[in-house]
């Protein structure tokens, strides 16, 4: 044998161990995943992700609604995108995303969630904006602990007479009284304070309002007032004189860019764009269980009759073909974990037909193989020539495939198709690695077979299906 | 040796058969649902799906009695398995959350309790639907263009590449052909409709549709230069016999595999999965008896022509 050859046969074994561990073994050490430096940190591991149709859940996709004529800005829809992420945080679900998809949509996905009416609610909800009157046994001091801590607070916005009485007699009571909304602004805006240079949020009320206002301000003179925003006290500014126009500064911990996204959610109630749902998509988590169970079925039925057939047509090679296919899924396997690539129906059904499509390099070797025999070529030259001659069509078949996910990605990425991409990334990804597997691979192994019993196959050439 | 080439009118007979049925499943389906040829999914023009298992067995009015009540006029309403299964499927126009939830809970107190573990729904606005559409054409397009830039690049070393070129794609032509018309037949049977995924096995499907071709005509170009004193109709029947093996074979593998996801797997992808096995199963055939015959013809008729003028 070869020294190239021992030492390619050494380093298949060595990557097949590798692989068998990764995909295998379900506990794993926290060095080994913290060398996964490309996976965001917080959620750095080696397991499989399932897809929304594999494990449940609840996908919703968002366009911005602008009146017509209005062009968005791309700053605005970060804003939006963050607001919404919080939203879906706040639902305490396991690792939601939430993307902007294109220039104008952004689409949430949240898996195995049990309720997903709730959630369509959180997530389209506004955010509220309110001024809010403390109540008379809270200090300044427990005023600001609740605004550093961000600590909700309950404020009377909504509830009626009956309970705010009742919520009022008690002697604790911790009811802030909402005096004005959001809904009565007319506009707001970062500018900056003449003395300091502070930024600050300018507001103007619609005309009704400021009246209100001006009135509001002129019989509470030295009280404060907070600016609630989301059960949030953003700052308690004290009433110093009446204000009469209508107009008032936000002061508050702000820097430019705080200052004007609070510009910007006050402006537009919660979301700097209003969004419309244009696409929901509920799955049932039991139903991703049920087709979890089913794919690995078929998964395993369809290679255990490939493996087979292999093995009956093509003997010895056939031998080799499914060593070297072995190898092949599991570094696919291993590469999903790795990557991670999410895992969803299609995704696996393209998985599947990749393995499929790598037997095909090793049977057009194979053919060409035999067909060298027949012309009476020794063993080792056939073996090479099947090969080298067969590459031209193993490339170019290939390339065919690799170009043909290219576009289905493409088409895939336009609207939010996870399904047509997860297809399209498995078939890709089994495509490239099969050319290692199917080239590299099953020609080491038939250079180690051939070179070890090299005369005992020369001389019985039904081992390889002649 | 067998001679594959001889028997092509009988190929284009059957391919000619294939064809003409295909149009009858495509005109069918255009008069029995408006003018679809396939009938579109909400993917492509809006509307709600759901897929909802109860606990118990429901009757279909008391589910429509529902739906239009909410004023969702025309369900349409289907059994989906056994009758055991209590798993029915409804298609109806766009429903936004709040609607769906109503109907859910109606559906709970006046049919049957839904185990919202085991259901799904599926909405899409048809203002998205339309732009989903578009971008659709768009990748088909794009598809087409690029497999006819990489049929360009293989053939660029054979003696016509420009007929190379040509045969293959009259072959993918039949082979998509068929495959629209597979899944029309099964929109008129089993109510498949055209999604997606669907779309997905299409472009699939034509992207492994010059494979086989491509193996054939890398053949024929070498045992050209290897057999030049063969007639063209010989190298061409040579050629298919050595590569049939491998084509059959590969063709095998494929199919154990999507055969075994159909038989096996989740019902959601079995019409994404059956588009794929009759568009494969097609592609073989158009390739060695539509492709490879058509260039016979074509280069024995330029053969003929050269003669007749060597007589004259």
């Amino acid at each position: 044998m070869e020294r190239r050859t021992l030492v390619s046969f050494v380093l298949i074994l060595l990557l097949t161990a590798v692989a068998v561990y990764g995909v295998v073994s379900q506990q794993h050490p926290a060095w080994l995943t913290n060398l996964l430096f490309w996976q965001p940190e917080a959620t750095r591991n080696l397991d499989f992700q399932l897809g929304l149709d594999l494990q449940g859940g609840l996908q919703v996709l968002m366009v911005a609604d602008l009146p017509a004529g209005q062009t968005l800005d791309s700053q605005a829809m970060e804003t939006a995108r963050r607001i919404v992420e919080k939203r879906v945080n706040a639902l305490g679900l396991t690792e939601p995303v939430v993307q902007i998809q294109g220039a104008e949509r952004i689409v949430v996905e949240i898996p195995g969630i049990e309720n997903p009416a709730q959630a369509v609610d959180t997530i389209r909800e506004t955010a509220l904006l309110e001024f809010v009157e403390p109540p008379a046994n809270v200090t300044l001091e427990m005023i600001y602990a609740l605004e550093s801590a961000q600590i909700p607070i309950s404020t009377t916005y909504g509830m009626t007479e009956e309970a705010i009485q009742a919520q009022s007699a008690m002697t604790d009571s911790m009811l802030f009284k909402t005096v004005m909304t959001g809904a009565d602004l007319a506009n707001a805006f970062v500018t900056r304070e003449s003395q300091t240079s502070q930024p600050v949020v300018a507001i103007e009320f619609q005309s009704e309002a400021a009246d209100f206002f001006a009135e509001y301000t002129s019989t509470h003179l030295g009280k404060n007032l907070c600016i609630v925003l989301d059960k949030q006290i953003i700052s308690c500014p004290r009433i110093d004189s009446a204000i009469p126009s209508g107009q008032a500064t936000i002061q508050g911990n702000f820097n430019y860019e705080s200052a004007s996204q609070l510009a910007v959610q006050l402006q537009y109630g919660a979301l700097p764009i209003p969004l419309k749902i244009e696409s929901y998509k509920a799955i049932g988590p039991s139903l991703g269980a049920i087709s979890v169970e089913k794919s690995v079925r078929a998964g395993i039925v369809g290679l255990v009759v490939v493996f087979l057939f292999m093995l009956i047509y093509y003997r010895l090679n056939g031998l080799a073909a499914d060593l070297a296919l072995g190898l092949y899924v599991l570094l696919n396997l291993l590469l999903y974990k790795l990557i991670p690539v999410t895992l969803t129906l299609p995704g696996i059904a393209g998985f599947l037909l990749s393995v499929g499509m790598a037997v095909d390099a090793n049977i057009l070797v194979f053919e060409r193989m035999k067909e060298e025999l027949r012309h009476g070529r020794s063993l080792a030259r056939a073996a090479e020539a099947g090969f080298s001659r067969a590459w031209t069509s193993v490339r170019d078949s290939n390339l065919a495939t690799l170009l043909t996910c290219l576009i289905l990605f493409i088409f895939g990425n336009a609207f939010a198709a996870s399904l047509v991409k997860g297809f399209a990334i498995t078939l890709a990804l089994g495509t490239l690695i099969n050319l290692f597997t199917a080239i590299v691979v099953t020609r080491t192994l038939i250079r180690v077979a051939f070179g070890s019993l090299g005369d005992w196959i020369q001389q019985h050439l039904w081992v390889l299906g002649l | 040796m067998l001679n594959f080439v001889q028997h092509r009118r009988l190929f284009f007979t059957i391919a000619g058969i294939l064809v003409a049925l295909s149009l009858v499943a495509l005109v069918v389906s255009a008069i029995m649902f408006d003018g679809q040829a396939l009938r579109i999914s909400i993917d492509f023009k809006g509307g709600t799906l759901f897929t909802l298992h109860f606990t118990e067995p429901v009757e279909e009015s008391a589910i429509r009695d529902v739906f239009i009540a909410h004023g969702h006029t025309g369900p349409i309403i289907q059994r989906l398995g056994a009758v055991a299964d209590n798993s029915w499927q409804v298609r109806t126009r766009f429903a936004d959350s709040e609607e769906v939830q109503q109907i859910l809970d109606d559906l709970d107190t006046q049919v049957g309790s839904v185990d919202r573990a085991l259901s799904n729904w599926n909405t899409v606005e048809p203002t998205v639907g339309a732009e989903v559409a578009r971008q659709a054409a768009l990748a088909v397009l794009v598809a087409a263009l690029a497999v006819l830039g990489f049929i360009w690049y293989s053939f660029r070393k054979v003696p016509h590449p420009f007929r190379y070129g040509v045969v293959s794609i009259v072959a993918m032509a039949v082979n998509v052909m068929i495959t629209l018309g597979f899944y029309a037949l099964m929109g008129i049977l089993q109510g498949w409709e055209a999604d997606a995924l669907f779309l997905t096995a299409v472009l699939t499907v034509i992207g492994f549709s010059v494979q086989d071709v491509i193996v054939v005509f890398d053949r024929i170009r070498e045992n050209i230069s290897r057999h030049r004193s063969e007639p063209f109709e010989m190298i061409v029947n040579r050629s298919i016999l050595e590569t049939v093996q491998r084509s059959l074979a590969t063709q095998l593998n494929a199919m154990f595999v999507l055969v075994a996801i159909l038989l096996f797997g989740g019902t959601t992808i079995k019409p994404f999965v059956a588009v794929m096995l009759v568009g494969m199963l097609s592609e073989t055939f158009t390739s060695l008896c539509v492709a490879v015959p058509l260039l016979v013809v074509w280069e024995e008729r330029e053969h003929h022509r050269v003669l007749a003028r060597a007589a004259a």
